[in-house]
């Protein structure tokens, strides 16, 4: 019963550890080449690593679904650059990145492999990726506030009686 | 015949040396930057992304500003540059309601969930020159208000509800859809395979399609039930990670048409639906994407084959317009040798019927 609910726990961590990754990886992905690099030099961390792949640029053909919701079907190509590296502790980081920046597709690569490790994690996740995550948040809420700006409020004509 | 012949050289490399020139121009004008084609001529970046079937900004940019605004030249340099990429994968198909949304009309419900959005468009303006902007004055900062917390559902799913509409097709009967870009497409065509034709097919030439099935041709009632444009976030599978890889996002504009439906052996009376899909800011081309798209279901929904845009074969063999203007544009080249022998056939079949010495008597006459 014990083994059963760690067990269960085990999964529940892991499930929360991938989600939380997962989620790094879309601010990581999502940010502009030179902000990253410039939060990454404030960070003031320089480890040692080795290219296990890439950095290298292919293309990811895009599906969309028949009228919004139904069969897939193949629509266009995407750039496409992805990295993945081996820090020195054997921890191992990949990264995909839309487009052709090969040296931030590396550097998403190294955010990654540190944030294997909690306390990393935690040091990257508030100086790098919260303020890349709420530059983000703030375009689209921006975005949004100009979109609303152009909504259409329809009134009815009164009708003359006479 | 082909008979090898040499020369030209010389005159190659100087045309293309004028060319660098003259694409240049007055060099008292400052040089175009990347940057300004991909801010300043949005429209046209998102047509090579999408006839180029290449999403990648700077790189249709580039091809813009090398093919000197020459679209369809911009368009064959990204459809080039695409093959000299490896490919990583598919990614799992977008979900266009989960849109970052810019602009949603719709010209079947005045009042739907998350309203008329106008967004950035040309409607409704009086297409009148402006010499403020040739004078280079600075926009108004766009006006803001706050949004609808409500989320945007598509029209085609509130109208779905009554079971007036045609279901889209499911997913089970084709999980994994064709790709022409690896396979040679056979007709007839399916449905996927035909949409991903129509995607990077010419916007002029669908346009006209699209038209010409609004004239008469094959008359089909439609209505744009719902356009939307706006940014999608794409997840690629890949084996090194246990969730989907999120790569970012791009701009999509979808239009779903919704036509009227009398009936078929084949159909109850219902709507129909034509669907676009296209890259960036296109409305124009998915407009006309979903028009052809529904006109190319004639057969499937037992409707009489009478006008071009039924015809799948035609419609999708003629609409790529990188293969239009390289069988149109090989004319140019050197034909001399096949002239010379077409030259001699006719000479000889003139002789034969004497014609030539009677044009040469009335000549002289």
């Amino acid at each position: 019963m014990n083994m059963a609910d760690d067990a269960a726990r085990a999964t529940g961590d892991a499930r929360a550890e991938a989600m939380a990754r997962r989620d790094r990886m879309a601010v990581l992905a999502r940010a502009d080449g030179k902000r990253l690099r410039a939060l990454w030099t404030g960070l003031s961390l320089d480890p040692a690593f080795e290219m296990i792949r890439g950095p290298e640029t292919g293309l990811a053909t895009v599906r969309g679904r028949i009228s919004g919701d139904g069969a897939p079907f193949n629509f266009g190509d995407v750039t496409v650059t992805r990295a993945s590296v081996r820090l020195s502790d054997g921890s191992v980081g990949h990264a995909y990145r839309l487009g052709r920046d090969l040296g931030a597709a590396r550097l998403c690569a190294v955010i990654d492999a540190l944030a294997r490790d909690n306390a990393s994690a935690t040091k990257i996740d508030s100086a790098l990726v919260r303020p890349l995550q709420q530059a983000q948040t703030q375009r689209d809420a921006r975005r949004q506030a100009e979109t609303a700006a152009t909504k259409v409020d329809f009134f009815t004509l009164v009708r003359g009686e006479d | 015949m082909y008979v090898a012949v040499k020369g030209g050289e010389t005159a190659i490399d100087n045309a293309h040396r004028l060319l660098a020139d003259r694409r240049r121009g007055d060099r008292g004008v400052a040089d175009l930057g990347l940057d300004q084609i991909m801010q300043q001529l949005s429209l046209a970046v998102d047509r090579v992304m999408s006839e180029g079937a290449l999403y990648d900004r700077e790189l249709a940019a580039l091809a813009i500003k090398q093919a000197r605004g020459d679209m369809i030249e911009a368009i064959f340099l990204a459809r080039a540059y695409r093959t000299t990429l490896p490919r990583f994968g598919y990614t799992r198909p977008v979900d266009t309601a989960d849109m970052q949304v810019e602009r949603r009309i719709s010209a079947c419900f005045k009042d739907l969930p998350g309203g008329q959005l106008l967004g950035p468009t040309f409607d409704y303006t009086h297409r009148l020159l402006d010499p403020g902007l040739a004078a280079g004055q600075a926009p108004e900062t766009p006006a803001v208000r706050a949004p609808e917390q409500a989320g945007m559902m598509r029209v085609s799913d509130f109208l779905d509800q009554e079971g007036l509409l045609e279901p889209a097709p499911e997913e089970a009967a084709k999980p994994v859809p064709d790709d022409i870009a690896r396979t040679p497409m056979i007709y007839p065509l399916d449905r996927d395979a035909r949409l991903q034709a129509l995607a990077r097919g010419d916007e002029g030439f669908l346009l006209s399609m699209a038209y010409s099935t609004q004239r008469g041709y094959a008359r089909s009632h439609p209505f744009a039930g719902e356009i939307r444009i706006g940014e999608v976030a794409l997840e690629l599978d890949v084996p090194e990670l246990d969730f989907p890889a999120p790569l970012g996002r791009i701009q999509v504009t979808e239009c779903q048409m919704v036509n009227q439906f009398q009936g078929s052996a084949k159909a109850p009376p219902q709507f129909t639906r034509g669907y676009g899909l296209v890259f960036g800011q296109a409305e124009r081309k998915a407009m006309a994407m979903s028009l052809v798209d529904r006109s190319l279901r004639a057969t499937e929904l037992g409707e009489d084959l009478v006008a071009p845009a039924q015809d799948e074969e035609f419609v999708i063999a003629h609409a790529d317009n990188v293969q239009a203007t390289g069988f149109v544009e090989h004319l140019k080249l050197p034909h001399y040798v096949d002239f010379q022998s077409e030259l001699d056939l006719v000479r000889r079949l003139r002789a034969e019927t004497g014609a030539g010495d009677e044009a040469a008597q009335e000549d002289s006459e």
